[in-house]
C-alpha cells in the first residue's frame, strides 16, 4: 500500500495521462472507423479503394512504429510542432481507428441487405440510408468486438510511454527512479487497469446492449 | 397483344438485357405500363421476375437497352436516382420494414428526409395510410411485434406515403402465413381499384383475375405470353405456360 501513497503524485499524473489518451483517441477513433467503415461499403470504388488501402496499411503497421512515426519522425517534417501527448493521440486513434472500422464493417453486414433495398427505394441516398437505417442497426450488434477494441486501446496507451508521455506505463521507470521497490508498483497499475475495464468498460458494455437489444 | 398503346408508357422497358455471368437472365425484354395499367407477372422460379421488377428503380442494373418512366431514361446514380426511386414505390416479399424503427416512423422517414415534409404533417398522413391499411392502431409498434401480414400492409403504407406515380410488388404474399394472405391482396385490390398503376409478381391467380389488366407469363428470361387475366388462365397459347398453369393449378 505504501508504494501508491508515497508516489500518489505519480499514479495520479500517470493514471489521468491514460484516461485522456484514452478517451480522445476512443472518441476520434470511433468518429474515424465510421467513417472509414461508410468507404468501405460506399457505392462510389475509389472510396472503397481508399478505405481498403488505410486499413490495410495502417492495421499491419506495428502500433510503436506509428507512434515513433509521430513522436520522432513528425518533428522532422516542416509541419506545426505538436506535443507528444497530441502525438500520442493521433497515432492511437489512427490505429484504433482500424480496428473500430472492421468491427462495424462486420455489424454492417448483419444487417440484410433488404433494409438498404428498402431505404433506397423510398429514395433515400446513399449517405441517408447508411445513416439512418444501416448503422444505427450496425451499431447493436458491434457492441462486444467494439469494446474489445476500446479495451485494447486502454492498454495500448502504455505504448506511449516509450516516447515521453507520463501515462501509467510510465509509472515504472519513474518509481524505479525513486529507488520504489518494483514489482508492488507493477501490481498496483496492473490493478488499476483491471479495475478500469470491469469497473467502467464492462458495464458500460452491458448497459448499452441492453439498451440496444435487437428485437427481431 | 391486347393493349394497342395510345397513351405514352408510364413505364417502358425496350430490348433489355441482363447477365449474372454466364446466366442470361432477361433476355430482350420489351414491356409497356401505362397509367393505372396493373400489370401481373407470372413465371416459374428463377425465370427472372424479380430481376426485372427489381431493374425499374434501378435496385438491379441492366447491361443493355432501356428503361424509361414518363419517358425519361431512369438515372444511372447519385441523387437523381434517388429522386426518382421516390416516384416508384417497391414492396417487397419479406417486407423490409426498418427494425429500429416504429411503425410510424416507417412511413414518415421517407416523406421527412427525401421530400421535406414536416414531422406533423408526415404524421398526420401516415395515420391516415395506416388507417386505410388496417393498423392505424399499430403506429407506436416496433415491426417485430407485427404479424406478417400487418407488416406488409405496413410496407404497403409506406411506398404510398410517397404518393409513387407506380407501385412494384415483389411477390408481396408468399412470405406470409396462408390466413395473412387475403388481407394484404384486399389491400392491393382496393388500389387497383384507385388507378395506382402497379407491376405484381405474383402467383395469386385471384388476384390477377380480380386487379389486373394484364398477364406476362415468364420463363427462363424471356417474356413469353402477354394476355388478358381470362385469356391467360383459361386459354394459354404456349406450351411452358400450358405446363405452368397446370403446376400450379394442381398445387392449389
Ligand atoms: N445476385 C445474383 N447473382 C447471380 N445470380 C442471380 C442473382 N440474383 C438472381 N440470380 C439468378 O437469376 C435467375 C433469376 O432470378 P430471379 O430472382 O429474378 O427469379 P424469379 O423469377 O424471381 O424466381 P422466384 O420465383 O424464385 O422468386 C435465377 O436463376 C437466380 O438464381
Ligand atoms: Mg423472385
Amino acid at each position: 500500500m505504501n508504494v501508491i501513497i508515497d508516489n500518489s503524485d505519480l499514479f495520479l499524473t500517470g493514471f489521468k495521462n491514460t484516461g485522456i489518451l484514452f478517451a480522445i483517441s476512443a472518441f476520434f477513433a470511433l468518429i474515424l472507423g465510421t467513417v472509414v467503415a461508410g468507404m468501405r461499403v460506399s457505392p462510389a470504388p475509389a472510396m472503397r479503394a481508399a478505405g481498403t488501402f488505410y486499413v490495410n496499411v495502417v492495421r499491419n503497421t506495428p502500433l510503436t512504429l506509428i507512434l515513433a512515426f509521430f513522436a520522432l519522425g513528425y518533428p522532422k517534417l516542416d509541419l506545426p510542432e505538436i506535443s507528444f501527448m497530441n502525438a500520442a493521440i493521433i497515432g492511437l486513434s489512427l490505429y484504433t481507428a482500424t480496428y473500430v472500422s472492421e468491427a462495424i464493417r462486420s455489424g454492417i453486414n448483419t444487417v440484410s441487405v433488404g433494409q438498404s433495398e428498402a431505404a433506397r427505394a423510398i429514395g433515400l441516398p446513399f449517405m441517408q440510408t447508411l445513416t439512418l437505417i444501416v448503422l444505427p442497426q450496425a451499431f447493436r450488434s458491434v457492441v462486444p468486438p467494439l469494446f474489445s477494441v476500446f479495451i485494447a486501446l486502454l492498454k495500448n496507451t502504455t505504448v506511449a510511454a516509450g516516447f515521453s508521455v507520463l501515462e501509467a506505463g510510465a509509472i515504472r521507470a519513474y518509481l524505479s527512479e525513486r529507488g520504489e521497490p518494483l514489482l508492488p508498483g507493477l501490481l498496483w497499475v496492473a490493478l488499476i487497469f483491471v479495475v478500469l475495464v470491469l469497473g467502467i468498460l464492462t458495464p458500460l458494455q452491458r448497459y448499452l446492449e441492453k439498451k440496444w437489444r435487437v428485437a427481431r | 397483344m391486347t393493349n394497342p398503346v395510345q397513351a405514352p408508357a408510364l413505364v417502358e422497358l425496350k430490348a433489355v438485357n441482363k447477365h449474372y455471368g454466364p446466366l442470361h437472365v432477361l433476355q430482350d425484354i420489351n414491356l409497356q405500363v401505362t397509367k393505372g395499367e396493373v400489370v401481373v407477372v407470372i413465371g416459374p422460379s428463377g425465370s427472372g421476375k424479380s430481376t426485372l421488377c427489381r431493374t425499374i428503380n434501378r435496385l438491379e442494373t441492366i447491361d443493355d437497352g432501356s428503361i424509361t418512366i414518363e419517358g425519361e431514361e431512369l438515372p444511372k446514380e447519385g441523387k437523381a436516382l434517388a429522386a426518382l426511386r421516390a416516384d416508384v414505390g417497391m414492396v417487397f416479399q419479406s417486407f423490409n420494414l426498418f427494425a429500429h424503427k416504429t411503425i410510424l416512423e416507417n412511413v414518415t422517414l421517407g416523406p421527412i428526409k427525401v421530400k421535406g415534409v414536416s414531422k406533423a404533417d408526415a404524421e398526420k398522413q401516415a395515420l391516415a395510410l395506416l388507417e386505410r391499411v388496417g393498423v392505424g392502431h399499430q403506429a407506436a409498434k416496433l415491426p417485430a411485434q407485427l404479424s406478417g401480414g400487418q407488416q406488409q400492409r405496413v410496407a404497403i403504407a409506406r411506398a404510398l406515403a410517397m404518393k409513387p406515380k407506380v407501385m412494384l410488388f415483389d411477390e408481396p404474399t408468399s412470405a406470409l402465413d396462408p390466413e395473412m394472405i387475403n388481407e394484404v391482396l384486399d389491400v392491393m385490390v382496393e388500389l387497383a381499384r384507385e388507378g395506382m398503376t402497379m407491376v405484381v409478381v405474383t402467383h395469386e391467380m385471384g388476384f390477377a383475375r380480380k386487379a389486373a389488366d394484364r398477364v406476362v407469363f415468364m420463363a427462363d428470361g424471356q417474356i413469353v405470353e402477354e394476355a388478358t387475366p381470362d385469356e391467360f388462365f383459361t386459354n394459354p397459347q404456349s406450351s411452358r405456360a400450358k405446363d405452368f398453369l397446370s403446376k400450379i393449378l394442381t398445387n392449389g
